[in-house]
């Protein structure tokens, strides 16, 4: 027995150099993706870079309290005297790896979900959508701060809270590509071919699913990102010590009437980085041909 | 139904889950530890908890805060709806307010210099946070201006006025990111609309632009609209809980985040009960709303 006798599978390989160029074409002309890429990738510069960017220590506290922006505080000082550029900064860190980290849990154990739910059918499918339809009845936000209040605050607790509250929403679309892409006729010709069902799986239906799996990923990242900067602003974040955007701003409300940079540049960020998310997503959606209406 | 009922039956199996132990690592000595849990109830198995609160709140009764006065749930929650469903209901007609024509502007002249603004507004709604928005606002109408009151919340009963300025900029603020949503919407779904045959057939009857375009077009457009609309619920739901905090509305999320801080178990719980039935059964009665605005779509 040999490949030779039937077509190859279209798998990633085959369809990667058409995406390629379509990808190309796209983001050569989305203004709106150029500006994403380009302030996503500043702000990722400089979460790396923290610690030499910085010019400050962010919790460093000085007697230098509530001073507006200028040439030595760029951003201007908190009511402790930190200097809110450096914490701002140093918040990128968190909110960048939050987001990221966060989608690719729920991404992960989502689609893993959705696929063996889709492809199995029966009571695996019965079962885990239960769950997935269990889940459903709550806003995810809602999910993520029951989670925080049962098990702490904390960067991972964060992390695992909005994780799982993400989770049904990949494992929904995972499973609605499966179970259309299980009748098609290469996964005929894998299972005659005798492949695993592992292997048909993850070689065979997950490469051609992954579209709009790719585009809500990019939007689950803006979503996490906000929901961090709103667990951290209710007292539910990763911890008073870690300056985050959220926690900035949670500690500058007070200030706000005195002090206004307290209240507009933290929020600037967390708007700026999810703004780009957002062109960026918007631009996938173009390049994959994925409707608005699939997510 | 039943999928609905089923679902409320597990939602509530699920909260009163593991808070018992994240309440406990807060509270003093072993004996005080001791009573509480036993005042609590908590030393008897869970099922018998389950059951005794399950068999409660059926009959109206969350239980009684174990944080201060010791208030009944069922009192704090009943202060607190009328604040949320004043914030929501506000919140939701802004956003339809500015959603509907923002959308049907930039359908119908696509590519203009209009749909540019309002699909550029759309993105920023949708990125800006809300508690940061309300802080703007608080900033330049409450702290500059001093228009509007920063925080606090007064009833219907104290004035119109009253209520109104003080609902407003928590409003707008949970509002502007829901508009966001539906306006992006609205403007995808209406610009396939405008592509249909019955939409040429409208055109050559001679029909004016305007009944087509609300007689026609509009209420086909809406239909898939109306789906985003129960989706997106969700948000406006985490808007409430997050900005009431900002502007201290002792509402529905508001006593969630007190009641977490407190560690005050039996609030927590009837909070997020309330919450998502109130999510649950909008998302219901969009369903409803759904076969009236598409007579195709018929429940038995």
């Amino acid at each position: 027995m040999s490949d030779v006798t039937l077509d190859p599978p279209p798998t990633a390989e085959t369809v990667a150099p058409k995406r390629k160029s379509r990808f190309r074409t796209v983001f050569a002309r989305d203004r709106k993706a150029q500006f994403g890429l380009a302030v996503l990738g500043l702000f990722i510069l400089g979460a790396i870079l923290a610690p030499f960017l910085s010019p400050y220590d962010p919790n460093e506290m000085t007697l230098n309290m509530m001073s507006g922006p200028s040439g030595e505080n760029l951003l201007g000082t908190d009511d402790l005297g930190r200097d809110l550029f450096s914490r701002i900064l140093w918040g990128t860190q968190i909110s960048l790896f939050v987001g990221v980290a966060t989608v690719g849990l729920a991404l992960v154990f989502g689609v893993l979900l959705g696929v063996l739910a889709g492809y199995y059918g029966g009571w695996i499918d019965m079962i885990i959508m239960r769950y997935i339809d269990l889940q459903w009845a709550f806003p995810n936000f809602i999910i993520a701060v029951y989670l925080v209040a049962v098990f702490g605050t904390g960067l991972l607790n964060v992390i695992v809270a909005i994780a799982l509250a993400f989770l049904d929403d990949f494992a929904r679309i995972a499973r609605s590509m499966v179970l259309t892409l299980k009748e098609e006729q290469f996964v005929d010709a894998a299972r005659v071919q005798g492949f695993s069902d592992m292997r048909i799986m993850l070689r065979h239906i997950l490469p051609n699913a992954m579209a709009p799996i790719i585009v809500q990923a990019t939007v689950s990242v803006s979503y996490a990102i906000l929901g961090e900067a709103s667990l951290s602003f209710l007292g539910l974040g990763v911890s008073v010590d870690t300056p985050t955007w959220g926690l900035i701003l949670s500690d500058g409300r007070s200030f706000i009437s005195r002090a206004w940079w307290l209240g507009v540049f933290p929020g600037l960020a967390i708007m700026l980085v999810v703004l780009s998310i957002n062109f960026i997503g918007d631009a996938l959606r173009d390049a994959l041909d994925v409707r608005e209406t699939d997510i | 139904m039943l999928a609905v009922a089923t679902l409320v039956f597990f939602m509530i199996r699920l909260v009163p889950g593991d808070p018992i132990g994240a309440m406990l690592a807060d509270s003093g000595s072993p004996e005080a530890r001791e009573a509480l849990i036993r005042r609590l109830g908590l030393d008897q198995p869970l099922i018998v908890q389950f059951w005794k609160w399950f068999t409660g709140v059926l009959q109206g009764d969350f239980g009684a805060s174990i944080y201060g006065s010791n208030q009944p749930v069922a009192d704090i929650l009943m202060n607190a709806i009328p604040k949320t469903l004043s914030l929501a209901l506000l919140s939701f007609i802004i956003a339809i307010v500015i959603a509907v024509p923002a959308g049907i502007i930039s359908a119908t002249r696509k590519n203009s210099a209009a749909d540019v603004g309002v699909s550029f507004f759309a993105f920023l709604g949708l990125s800006m946070p809300d508690f940061w928005l309300a802080i703007i606002l608080i900033i330049i109408f409450a702290a500059n201006l001093q228009w509007l009151p920063a925080i606090g919340y007064a009833p219907l009963s104290d004035g119109v006025w009253e209520w109104f300025s003080h609902l407003i900029m928590p409003a707008i603020a949970i509002g502007t990111g829901f508009s966001a949503i539906i306006a992006r919407m609205i403007r995808s779904s209406m610009l396939e609309v405008l592509q249909a045959d019955y939409m040429r057939t409208a055109a050559s009857k001679g029909l004016t632009q305007n009944v087509m375009l609300l007689r026609h077009a509009l209420p086909n457009a809406l239909i898939p609209v109306i789906t985003v609309i129960g989706i997106a619920f969700a948000l406006l739901i985490s808007g409430a809980v997050v900005v009431e905090n900002v502007f201290s509305i002792k509402g529905l999320g508001r006593v969630l985040i007190q009641g977490i801080q407190n560690r005050d178990y039996p609030v927590v719980q009837g909070a997020v009960l309330l919450v998502s039935a109130f999510f649950v059964l909008s998302n219901l009665i969009v369903d409803l709303l759904y076969a009236v605005i598409d007579p195709r779509i018929r429940y038995s």
